[in-house]
């Protein structure tokens, strides 16, 4: 189908644009500091014999755009400059702490997706009282702050039942089951709120399209509720949910980066807010562009799937 | 032979604010095997409230006494699950606008095909078989290539021949249409009534078509029943009513057309307003617009047979004073 | 289906329990961080040793932190911080999102890109993040977090301001003002923008309480409010090594954030009803 080629194309195209936006902002962190940078990352060591050779060393003391075009091109090589304590290769660091935040991350969405939308369905075709405590349990959710429920977490299971560890991390890869005992409470934490937004998202999408005219001539083909609810209904509402599913992938990487210092986990997270705190600032960026650039392509994902689901949006004849 | 519809006594009440509305009130009507006939009357008059009722699809609030059947069965009280059975396979219904009655995110031809397999056990493929002859059969070309198509691709007409399509798929005894063609352009219309004249031709399946159009009902119905403020008022057949309109309001509507098989305007050119329903009048409900008023009229007049129809009027047969009677 | 006339009764609606609960907590609470200095029992930075950790009693109510401080006086006048950086955040950034959005649902065309499309790259980043590099170049402390969430929260409320624009303007009294000749800048002060205010106060409301957390956890991470002034998110750092000896000290903060952002939502939600009932607003 050469329309929907066509609207992959679009859409991954315009992604580039974005992608360099973001690229620019970045790119421009360390560069919008006020005063010198390299004073302010290197504080007390700042001797004017260091401070020249750091900033040799981060080129920045060449034009501003020459700098630019060789950070992207250091980018597309693969190197994302060094950590400025250590010394050590960024690409390295990241690699050994994407995972982490990858897991905390799809861990908690998918869980929110198999608890939320289908409690959002219910609460939709549901009784009075379905609607009342689902309403209950959406206001709680989306007000607690996440890190104060997750410390509740741990005072509960960690501090007085003592079942669950209270911090700490131990990959996949080395042991699951433990894997999994250190990330049970972080991923509770994000989910908890991400399950309530996500409810009261489908909910509403659904209350949307089960009064729109179209509902009362499936009745009348003789369609059964049931079939109405699930196969239409639910296919109508998709495109919103999913849309809002890839817009709370982004505040999940923000709330991601608190459930990590939360629960010392080692991600891309804690090891920005640590960065930011040393003022190391290469780290900073090359933290912040990879969330950054996992949250474009996210939205790039989620808009394709939304495009499969309403050949309206693939033909470009606007939902 | 057993009719395809039978109204008797249909009442349909709902409570409105301060009162008790009374949507239909008393109608009592026969639509035989292979018969189109109109239901005519302005909006308001409950005509699409007798197709809801007809089709079980009133809320479960609304309070419905008298009998509907369908092809011998009972719908009145009927239970969900059986009416569920019904709807879309012994009557089915098209309405006006086919871009509110086709979800825009399945393709057309499955939307056909459902209306199949929720009444029989057919496979999935064979479905699509019978639904691509079925597209065919109302008229769309190359519909094989078309079945995939989401309904926005499709021409406002050829979604009406999808909707129709699918309102058929189950040999349905009663198709009842309800403005069909109101939405669509005059050379579109034709076409709609000419597709659903051939299928009654080709299939027998009656047709109740509500309109308030009565260049439509002159094209396509065999009888015509005018509905106003929820009873009816005159029923006879096509030729008769245009020859030989009985009652007062007909003969308006008939007079307030430009000529004689015109295509309609709306027929708010006859002075006054439908009477509010939850406040009836006692009497005569048409007495405060019609020109042949008199104090007879304080008693509600029945519908009794006048010649070849049957009116509900104590003043049949009375010229209308500045319309110079029939036609 | 049934085209039966209705007679139109204006019913005057009550406002819901929820709205009403909610505008009351909030007011509660507005005023006590407010009258903080007269309602705190204690001096909130008063180190008393000898009370370390003491449990919640009748004359320190929450209790006592590792320091032996008086949680409620250091949660009152957290509060007040707090507050102030959540309001004073979502007010600028109101105040400047309705000229944006208003200007650009009302003139369209290239105003409307040049206005919407530098927003829109705004968000691009998701909302933390973005915050945490505003801090990351400016450096810690409440008014920087304040100005970040500021910035992050522009582009929703611009956005509401000019959806809600374009709404109003469509409506008729526009083109017969513009008949009568009245000017643009006008039509847009007299007409436009009362009446497309709503869903903004409504968005507006309901940001605030999401200032405030973000406020908490970007203090609660050591970028926001800095000690020794008090934060609700400083608080929740500190308590957490206390955690199984004195919970007090960590629920009591925690809880008085939880209160204040769902008061702010469902203020938020009520007025949904009267202000945005095109559901303008998200």
């Amino acid at each position: 189908m050469t329309s929907r080629t066509g609207f992959v194309l679009r859409r991954v195209l315009l992604t580039l644009p974005v992608l360099w936006v973001m690229s620019v902002f970045v790119f421009l962190i360390i560069r919008l500091v006020p005063g010198d940078p390299v004073r302010t990352m290197l504080g007390f060591r700042a001797t004017a014999a260091n401070v020249a050779e750091v900033r040799r060393r981060l080129h920045l003391d060449e034009p501003l755009l020459q700098q630019y075009v060789r950070w992207v091109g250091d980018l597309l090589h693969g190197d994302l400059g060094q950590d400025l304590v250590s010394r050590a290769p960024l690409s390295e660091l990241l690699v050994q702490r994407l995972p982490v935040t990858l897991e905390l991350t799809t861990l908690s969405m998918t869980l929110a997706v198999l608890v939320g939308v289908p409690l959002g369905v219910r609460a939709a075709v549901g009784g009075r009282w379905t609607r009342r405590l689902t309403d209950g349990f959406v206001v709680l959710g989306i007000s607690v702050p996440d890190f104060w429920l997750g410390i509740m977490l741990v005072l509960l299971f960690a501090g007085t039942l003592t079942v669950l560890p209270p911090s700490g991390y131990l990959p996949f890869t080395t042991d699951p089951v433990q894997n999994l005992r250190y990330m049970t409470l972080p991923v509770l934490t994000l989910a908890t709120a991400e399950t309530a937004y996500l409810l009261r998202t489908t909910r509403g999408a659904m209350e949307s399209v089960l009064q729109r005219p179209y509902v009362t001539y499936l009745r009348a083909k003789g369609l059964s509720p049931r079939r109405i609810v699930a196969g239409h209904a639910l296919k109508n509402a998709a495109p919103t949910v999913v849309t809002v599913i890839g817009i709370q992938v982004g505040v999940l990487l923000g709330g991601a980066i608190v459930v990590e210092q939360l629960f010392a986990l080692p991600g891309v997270g804690r090891m920005i807010v640590t960065a930011i705190n040393q003022r190391n600032y290469p780290t900073v960026q090359a933290g912040v562009l990879v969330i950054a650039a996992m949250f474009v392509l996210v939205s790039l994902v989620t808009d394709l799937v939304v495009g499969w689901l309403d050949p309206r949006v693939s033909d470009g004849a606007g939902a | 032979m057993t009719a395809a519809l039978q109204l008797d006594d249909l009442r349909v009440r709902f409570a409105l604010g301060d009162g008790l509305v009374s949507a239909v009130d008393g109608v009592s009507l026969r639509v035989e095997p292979g018969e189109i006939v109109g239901l005519v009357g302005e909006s308001g008059c409950g005509k699409s409230t007798l197709a809801a009722a007809v089709m079980g699809l009133l809320p479960p609030s609304t309070s419905v006494t008298g009998s509907v059947r369908v092809a011998g069965d009972e719908v009145v009280g009927l239970d969900d699950r059986r009416l569920r059975a019904m709807r879309g396979d012994r009557v089915s219904m098209v309405v006006q606008d086919p871009s509110t009655s086709l979800d825009p995110i399945w393709s057309v031809g499955d939307q056909v095909a459902e209306t199949i397999r929720a009444h029989r056990r057919v496979g999935r493929r064979e479905a699509r078989a019978m639904a691509t002859r079925l597209m065919t059969d109302v008229g769309i070309p190359a519909a094989a290539s078309r079945y995939d198509d989401p309904p926005h691709r499709l021409s406002g007409g050829m979604r009406q021949r999808i909707v129709i399509a699918a309102a058929l798929a189950n040999e349905p005894a009663l198709l009842i249409a309800d403005e069909p063609t109101t939405a669509l352009d005059v050379t579109i219309q034709a076409q709609i009534l000419g597709l659903i004249r051939r299928l009654r031709d080709e299939r027998g399946t009656s047709v109740l078509l509500i309109t308030h159009d009565l260049g439509v009902v002159a094209q396509v119905c065999d009888r015509v029943a005018v509905m106003y403020a929820g009873q009816l008022v005159e029923v006879a057949t096509a030729q008769e009513l245009f020859d030989h309109p009985r009652h007062p309001y007909t003969r308006a509507l008939l007079g307030a057309l430009p000529g004689a098989t015109a295509r309609g305007e709306r027929l708010a050119v006859i002075p006054g307003q439908v009477p509010d329903l939850a406040h009836q009048p006692r009497g005569c409900r048409f007495a405060a617009r019609c020109a042949l008023r008199t104090d007879v009229c304080e008693q509600a007049p029945v519908l009794e047979p006048v010649g070849a129809s049957m009116a509900a009027c104590w003043h049949v047969d009375q010229p209308l004073p500045s319309l110079g009677g029939a036609r | 289906m049934s085209t039966v006339e209705r007679t139109a009764t204006r019913t005057r609606r009550r406002p819901r329990t929820t709205t009403v609960v909610g505008a009351a907590v909030l007011a509660v609470l507005v005023l006590a961080a407010l009258a903080a200095p007269l309602l705190a029992p204690h001096d909130p930075e008063a180190v008393q040793s000898t009370r370390v950790l003491g449990s919640p009693s009748a004359s320190y109510p929450f209790g006592s932190d590792v320091l032996g401080r008086d949680v409620l006086s250091r949660v009152l006048y957290a509060l007040r911080v707090s507050l102030t950086v959540a309001v004073s955040a979502v007010g600028v950034a109101t105040l400047v999102a309705v000229p944006l959005g208003l200007l650009a649902g009302y003139a369209g065309g290239w105003v409307d890109s040049l206005i919407s499309r530098p927003l829109d790259m705004l968000l691009v980043l998701p909302a933390l993040l973005l915050a945490i590099s505003l801090i990351a170049i400016l450096g810690p402390g409440s008014v920087v977090a304040a100005l970040a969430i500021a910035v992050i929260y522009l582009p929703i409320l611009a956005r509401v301001m000019r959806s809600s624009t374009l709404v109003v303007t469509r409506n008729e009294y526009v083109v017969v003002a513009r008949a009568r000749g009245a000017g643009h800048l006008r039509i847009m002060a007299r007409h436009v923008l009362p009446n497309a205010i709503g869903p903004v106060a409504v968005q507006a409301s309901v940001l605030t309480g999401f200032a405030l957390q973000l406020e908490a956890a970007l203090s609660f991470l050591g970028l926001g409010t800095q000690p020794p002034t008090p934060s609700l998110g400083g608080m929740l750092a500190d308590g957490r090594d206390v955690l199984t000896q004195a919970p007090w000290v960590e629920v009591f903060p925690g809880l008085a954030i939880a209160v204040a952002v769902i008061a702010f939502t469902l203020l938020g939600d009520g007025l949904r009803r009267s202000l945005d009932p095109d559901g303008v607003a998200s």
